[in-house]
This record gives structure tokens, sequence and C-alpha cells, in this order.
């Protein structure tokens, strides 16, 4: 690669987030400053809430089954397995539960808003939308980042729960772990801070996936070639950017005790 | 004629190394059609989203009523966007709602009209295109001439002073293109709004426009009455005609 060309790369990327951030901006200024469809936010939690609880469960259960099987196993090896509860609730409360639920629906509603918003602009619909003086933040963006924000946490706490619930059967059956045990352990391991401080970091996953994947899709250009573009990096982005903003906010939270 | 109701003065318009419009000037009269003709490529659809502030010249001035607006806010270009409604190429109907709602957008924005007083301009608009009875179907239950229709619908539901066409019988089959030109023609009369209308389709041009505007060569080559444009001995602009046309 040469000079000019990473220049050139680094620039657009530059700009990129630039207008990433302008329009995150914009949306939280029109959320508090206009009034917001609530047909259209009740569309949107429909859309990237209900029909996402399907793949953010079954992420949740089997990762947590999966941490359950390696810890019982390692740890039944020291004497130590009634602690298997402890660390699969805390993992998963504390990390596992909101970067695996921002990352399994961050791609599948990123992906999503992106073609959605994309094929909106290669047919011109959002430039209909303006050219009838109504504003595409309002219409389109505020409602998707409304909701994702309001479906996140709420998506992860459920996770949360039935994560827990599988990697206690999971431990009851491989390794003979008694439920009222882990369940105990589990319950006694996590207390308010852990739950608050995973739940809180969901709140900038959902607003950061809705934006980027808002921003990707306005900006779209070139046709079904270009929503696919779009469509593609948008579910790069957003993960990249989940893994990065998590231990960032992880950093700052544990800061505040949470 | 009198004072112009749209000025184009000197527009420059480049999209990177591509130049668009290196000095573009023209006047476009109250309630008038002027049709605007050129090739692929020769901006012809930019001049009607820098019109209504989609894109934004680089330099020179758009006049309306002798106020120049080419660098407005959107907040600038709303009561802009209140007179001056745009059928898109395609008809840019929302996939998501209904041909109604689609059609009552303008209204639901702007006015405070009731939703009975909404339904009553919403049917009255469909019929004019001839389209009713469809309100409750889906954009994608409609042909490419019906789409086409259904946007005209939805461009003059909150009757607006100026209609924009981008390129109003692309992709249309000719007994569509004649039905599309003909209701141009018909809301013009019934109307009296003013009417810019992008095309390549010269049967359209000369059927509906006063004045034909080409573009070449990054400006306006002649813009003149239907009449002087078919008998202009410009090369460049007989060229364009019989190649759309044939002599016969």
């Amino acid at each position: 690669m040469t000079d000019s060309s990473l220049a050139d790369r680094v620039h657009r990327g530059m700009e990129v987030a630039k207008g990433i951030a302008l329009l995150g901006e914009k949306a939280i200024v029109t959320a508090f400053t206009k009034p917001m469809s609530l047909k259209d936010l009740a569309q949107q939690i429909e859309l990237i809430g209900q029909k996402s609880v399907a793949i953010a469960v079954l992420t949740a259960i089997f990762s947590s089954m999966v941490m359950t099987v390696q810890f019982a196993s390692q740890l039944s090896r020291f004497g130590a397995k009634e602690y298997v509860g402890t660390i699969v609730s805390l993992s998963l409360v504390r990390e596992l539960g909101p970067v695996l639920t921002a990352l399994m629906v961050g791609g599948r509603v990123g992906a999503g808003i992106a073609a959605e918003l994309g094929s909106m602009a290669v047919t011109e619909q959002i430039d209909a939308i303006r050219s009838m003086g109504a504003d595409p933040v309002r219409k389109l963006v505020v409602p998707r980042v409304v909701a994702a924000v309001i479906i996140m946490p709420l998506l992860t706490g459920m996770s949360n729960v039935l994560g827990v619930l599988g990697a206690m059967m999971v431990a009851f059956v491989t390794t003979g772990v008694n439920m009222t045990l882990f369940i105990t352990s589990a319950t006694t391991a996590v207390d308010l801070s852990d739950l608050a401080g995973g739940l809180m970091k969901t709140l900038f996953f959902g607003f950061f996936i809705s934006v980027i994947a808002c921003y990707r899709g306005i900006h779209t250009h070139g046709g079904t070639e270009g929503v696919g573009r779009a469509t593609t990096e948008t579910v790069v982005l957003t993960s990249v950017v989940t893994l990065i903003s998590d231990f960032v906010l992880t950093s700052i939270l544990l800061q505040f005790g949470l | 004629m009198s004072t112009p109701l749209i000025q184009f003065v000197g527009v420059q318009k480049a999209f990177g190394p591509k130049v668009i419009y290196d000095d573009l000037s023209l006047d476009i009269f109250k309630g008038e059609t002027i049709v605007i003709l050129g090739g692929s490529g020769s901006g012809k659809s930019v001049l009607l989203k820098i019109l209504i502030g989609l894109l934004e010249p680089d330099a020179g001035e758009v006049r309306i009523d002798g106020k120049n607006v080419a660098h407005g806010s959107e907040d600038d270009f709303l009561p802009i966007r209140k007179r001056i409604s745009m059928l898109f190429q395609g008809g840019a109907l929302f996939d998501s709602i209904s041909v109604a709602e689609n059609v009552a957008y303008p209204l639901r924005e702007h006015s405070a009209l009731s939703d009975d007083a909404i339904d009553a301009r919403v049917r009255e608009a469909l019929a004019r295109v001839g389209l009713a009875g469809s309100e409750h179907l889906s954009p994608s239950d409609l042909s490419g001439g019906m789409k086409k229709r259904a946007a005209l619908a939805r461009a003059i539901v909150a009757e607006p002073e100026v209609l924009l066409y981008d390129e109003p019988t692309t992709g249309l089959d000719p007994a569509n293109t004649r039905r599309i030109s003909e209701l141009i023609l018909q809301i013009q009369r019934d109307l009296k709004v003013t009417s810019i209308v992008v095309t390549h389709d010269m049967p359209c041009a000369f059927l509906v426009g006063d004045r034909i505007a080409m573009l070449h060569d990054r400006r306006v080559r002649l813009a003149a009455p239907v009449d002087a444009f078919k008998h202009t001995q410009d090369p460049v602009i007989k060229d364009f005609i019989y190649a759309m046309e044939p002599q016969k």
C-alpha cells in the first residue's frame, strides 16, 4: 500500500467517524426536541426487539453451557466444582451477556437497518422525504436509535437469566452440581453493581450499533451493489466498535465501582 | 414574459473531478412548462435537486422570486419545499406504507387538516391520475406506470406552485409513456402550475413543453420555445433531436 492510498484511507475513515458522530449528536438532539411517531417507535421495537429474542437467547444459553462444561471439567480436578455457578454467572452478567448479545443482535439489527435505509437511499426515498420538507433523522434515525437503546438492555437481561439457568442445568447433568447450590453461589456472587455495569454498557452498544447502521444506510450509493457493501461494512464496523467500546466502557465503569 | 419565478445564475457544480456545470444560467417563468434535455450525465436531474436544496451548487445563485436560496440550510428550504414538489425518476414511493399513506405524506407533514379531509384529498389526487380505488394497495403491488402515477398524485396532493418531473416516462412502455405525457399536460391545464420536466423522450418533450432548454458542455446550449427549438440550425441540437427521433 502506498503512502498516499494509506493517507486517503485514513482520511476517509476520519470523515466516516466524524459523520457518525454528527449523526449521533443530531439524533440525540432531535429525540429530545422534536416529537417522534410512537407508531414508528413501536414498529422498530418489534423489528429490533421481538425478532431478536431467539438469537439473543440461543447465544446466551449455549455460550454459558459451553463455559460451564469447560469450567466444571477444570474445577473438578481441584475439587472446586461448586464454584462453577459463581464463575459462570459473573462472566455472563459482567461481560459475555452484554457483548455477545451486542455482537449477535448488532449483526442482525445493524445489517437490517443498513440494508433497509440503503435501499431507500438508492431508490431516492430519502431524497423524497427531504423534498417533502420532512427530516430523515426524525423520521428514520431517531425511532431506530431509541428502539435499539431500549431493547438492548432488555434482551441482555433476558439472556443473562436464561444463560444462568442453562448453565445450571448443564452443571447438574454433566458434573452433578446441586442446582440449589449453583443458584445460591450465582446470586451471592453477582451483586447489583455487576448487573448495572453490564446493562449500562448495552445502552451504549445499542446507540453505537444503530447510529453506525443508520449512517451507513443513509449514505449508501451505487445501486444494489452499494446496498450489499453498506450491509457488510456495517456488520464489520458495529462488531469492531462493540469490542473496542466494551474495553473503554469497562475501564470507565470500573472507576465508578460498576 | 414577466419576471422569472426561478433563475439559475452562473451555477457551477462538480462531483470530485467531474464537472457538471461550469457556468449554467437559465430563467424559468411562472406558469410555463419547460423541458430540460441533455445527454446522460449532463446534469439534468442535478438541476432539479439543486433547486429544492437536495444538492448544493459550488458557486452561482439559484433565485426563487428573486431571492438567492443556493446555500440555504434544511430549515431555509422548508418553505420552498412546500411550494415545489418533485416526481422522482423511479417514483420513490415508500415501500413500507400503502399508496394512500404515501400520497397523504406531504399533507400529514405540513397541514393541519383532519384525517377525513386528508382522505378526501388523497382520493381526489389518486382519481386525477387514474388510480381511484388503489388506496389500500402497497407500492409493490403497482406496475411501473402505476407507480409513476401514484408518485405524481403524491406530488400534486399539497397543491404546489411548481412541479418537477425527473424522467417521468423512463422505463415505461409506449402506451404508458403517452399516458404520463398526457397526464402532465392535463395537470398543467387544471392546476396552472409551473413545471420543469427532465426527459430524454422527444415526443413527451414536444407534447408537454412550452419551452425546451438543452444542456450541453456544462451549460445551457439553447433555451427556446418548442417550435424555435425544433427548427434550430444548431448542429448539436439537431443531432440530439434526430438521434432520439429519426426524421421521417
